[in-house]
């Protein structure tokens, strides 16, 4: 079925996908994420580097973006799990606004505020987390409520046999057309249940570990994330796969109709292309 | 009727769209320096400082651990040897001739040497150092509990907040604005954690770490922990004092509740 040729279309159906609450909350949901990433890389750039466990081994982190010299040079140099990695201009020692070399973790472009400030840094951090919180828990209270996450999210145990044959087609870049693109397919079901039940919670999660205060009224949380550095390094780790998601949605929505795509995000229409004598 | 909503609806997405846009693209800076958006951002602090009043009880406990946890690399941040003249004297002789005062509003004014402080109960506890900037330490301290010294100086009724005046000009001003300096409500000075340390893994504390006191708020960060305690006040309100924050970083953009 997802194999027609564009030949054999010859009528369109638009179907109503995305309810007001999933729109809404996909977007201020974008906005949240994308000055929370934004303003946790100011935060990060405060001592740019990640530990495991309770304390900061500081002579021996697991990530740390540095200068160094060399020679007669200061280079920006990014440690990973032991290896050397120049990255000079990029991270550790990056090109400054003014064309000058700074010293600092991630560059000025994708900090907020672009300058050095941790205080307002944090400012931005938590009134977006704030929002992201109450976003999330209206997102998840509606979808559970109207049957979302099990009707549109929960993959079908039928599905899950054939995910292998999905795979394929999603790398030979075939997307389903027809009735069945008026389902999210199994691996995009499977992708957006992980963001939401798993990634999105263990980021607000590994946040209030980084917090003495709520260590004190929770203590559980340490335990659970190996202790405050552990649970900083998950942080940044998963907010890394955040970006990674976001990235591979982006090229999806990209080259499987963009317009369509957006236009159902923005006012609920998809436009499903129906192969003749289907209806 | 459905056309004007239509172009409602456009000209918002295009305005919502314009300001993610403006945002995204070095907009940013301006917005931060923009009163308008602190105060808008300010707001959530309040919550955020309720959310940690109503979730932290006053008994709840930082995590206390063991000996073989402590950092043999403790970082010491800020002020780590102040330069000041009465300062260098008084470490010069040991702090044989350092007194802490504690005065404000108490019933009984205090003057002790460290001889003193010592002569009082002490708590010891291995605790985790938490800085704002993202590292932790842990290290062991002793001291006398904050609770122990007000018990003796004698709260009188209208104090509300507990200050520390510092050794060290960390503003670099060379006027008291410079001056690194704390303050902790009733329920932190009263908690069983929160001691003026004057030793650090067992020995003396060191120059570096606050010498010869310092002052450990387990469930807070780590510029809550005044080094080179001079002089401990009483006070009903923290707005009079310096830039009116209730801290060297505090009247610099920090939270005063440094609980996250």
């Amino acid at each position: 079925m997802g194999t027609e040729t564009d030949a054999s279309i010859s009528r369109q159906e638009v179907i109503y996908r995305h309810s007001g609450a999933v729109r809404v909350t996909h977007w201020v949901n974008v906005f949240c994420l994308l000055v929370l990433l934004m303003s946790g890389l100011q935060i990060f750039n405060a001592h740019p580097a990640l530990y495991i466990g309770s304390k900061s081994t500081f002579d021996d982190p697991v990530m740390a973006m540095r200068p160094m010299r060399h020679g007669e040079e200061i280079m920006g140099i990014t440690t990973l799990l032991g290896w050397n990695f120049d990255t000079t201009g990029v991270f550790g020692l990056v090109v400054a606004p003014d064309g000058d070399y700074e010293i600092r973790g991630f560059p000025w472009t994708v900090t907020l505020p672009g300058y050095r400030d941790l205080a307002m840094g944090r400012r931005w951090h938590f009134f977006f987390a704030w929002l992201f919180v109450i976003n999330g828990l209206a997102y998840l209270i509606y979808s559970f409520a109207s049957g979302h996450i099990a009707r549109d999210l929960a993959p079908k145990g039928r599905e899950l046999r054939h995910i292998g044959s999905s795979i394929w087609e999603h790398i030979r870049l075939r997307f389903p057309h027809g009735e069945e693109a008026k389902r999210y397919n199994v691996l995009q079901k499977l992708a957006y249940l992980f963001v939401v039940v798993l990634l999105l919670p263990l980021m607000l999660a590994t946040g209030l570990t980084m917090s003495p205060g709520m260590d004190a009224a929770f203590p559980f949380l340490l335990d659970v994330f190996g202790g405050r550095q552990s649970a900083r390094t998950i942080h940044f780790i998963t907010s890394s796969a955040i970006v990674l998601f976001v990235i591979v949605h982006l090229v999806m929505v990209l080259i499987s109709g963009v317009w369509n795509n957006l236009r159902s995000m923005v006012t609920g229409r998809y436009v499903i292309k129906l192969p003749e004598g289907q209806s | 009727m459905s056309g004007k909503w239509a172009l409602d609806r456009r000209r918002f997405l295009t305005r919502g769209l314009a300001l993610a846009g403006a945002t995204l693209l070095g907009g940013c800076d301006e917005l931060s320096e923009q009163p308008w958006v602190r105060r808008i951002l300010d707001k959530a602090e309040i919550l955020t400082h309720a959310s940690q009043r109503a979730l932290l009880s006053p008994t709840a406990l930082a995590r206390e651990y063991s000996e073989a946890d402590i950092s043999a690399d403790f970082m010491a941040n800020g002020s780590t040897n102040p330069d000041d003249a009465a300062y260098k004297a008084l470490a010069a002789n040991g702090f044989a001739d350092w007194r802490l005062k504690v005065g404000g509003l108490v019933e009984q004014p205090l003057e002790l040497s460290l001889a003193d402080l010592r002569a009082m109960p002490a708590r010891t506890q291995i605790t985790r150092h938490d800085c704002v900037e993202g590292w932790s330490c842990i290290g062991k301290w002793t001291g006398v509990p904050l609770k122990a010294l007000l018990d003796k100086a004698r709260l009188k009724p209208s104090a509300r907040y507990v200050v520390f005046y510092c050794a060290d000009d960390l503003g670099e001003t060379g006027t008291e604005d410079g001056k690194y300096y704390e303050s902790v409500g009733l329920p932190d000075a009263f908690h069983p954690q929160t001691i003026l340390a004057y030793e650090m893994n067992g020995a003396p504390l060191p120059i570096p770490h606050g010498a010869p006191l310092r002052l450990r708020v387990e469930r807070q960060l780590g510029y809550k922990m005044a080094k080179y305690v001079m002089r401990i006040g009483a006070v009903d309100k923290i707005a009079s004092i310096r830039r009116g924050h209730g801290g060297f970083w505090e009247d610099r953009g920090y939270e005063w509740y440094a609980g996250i």
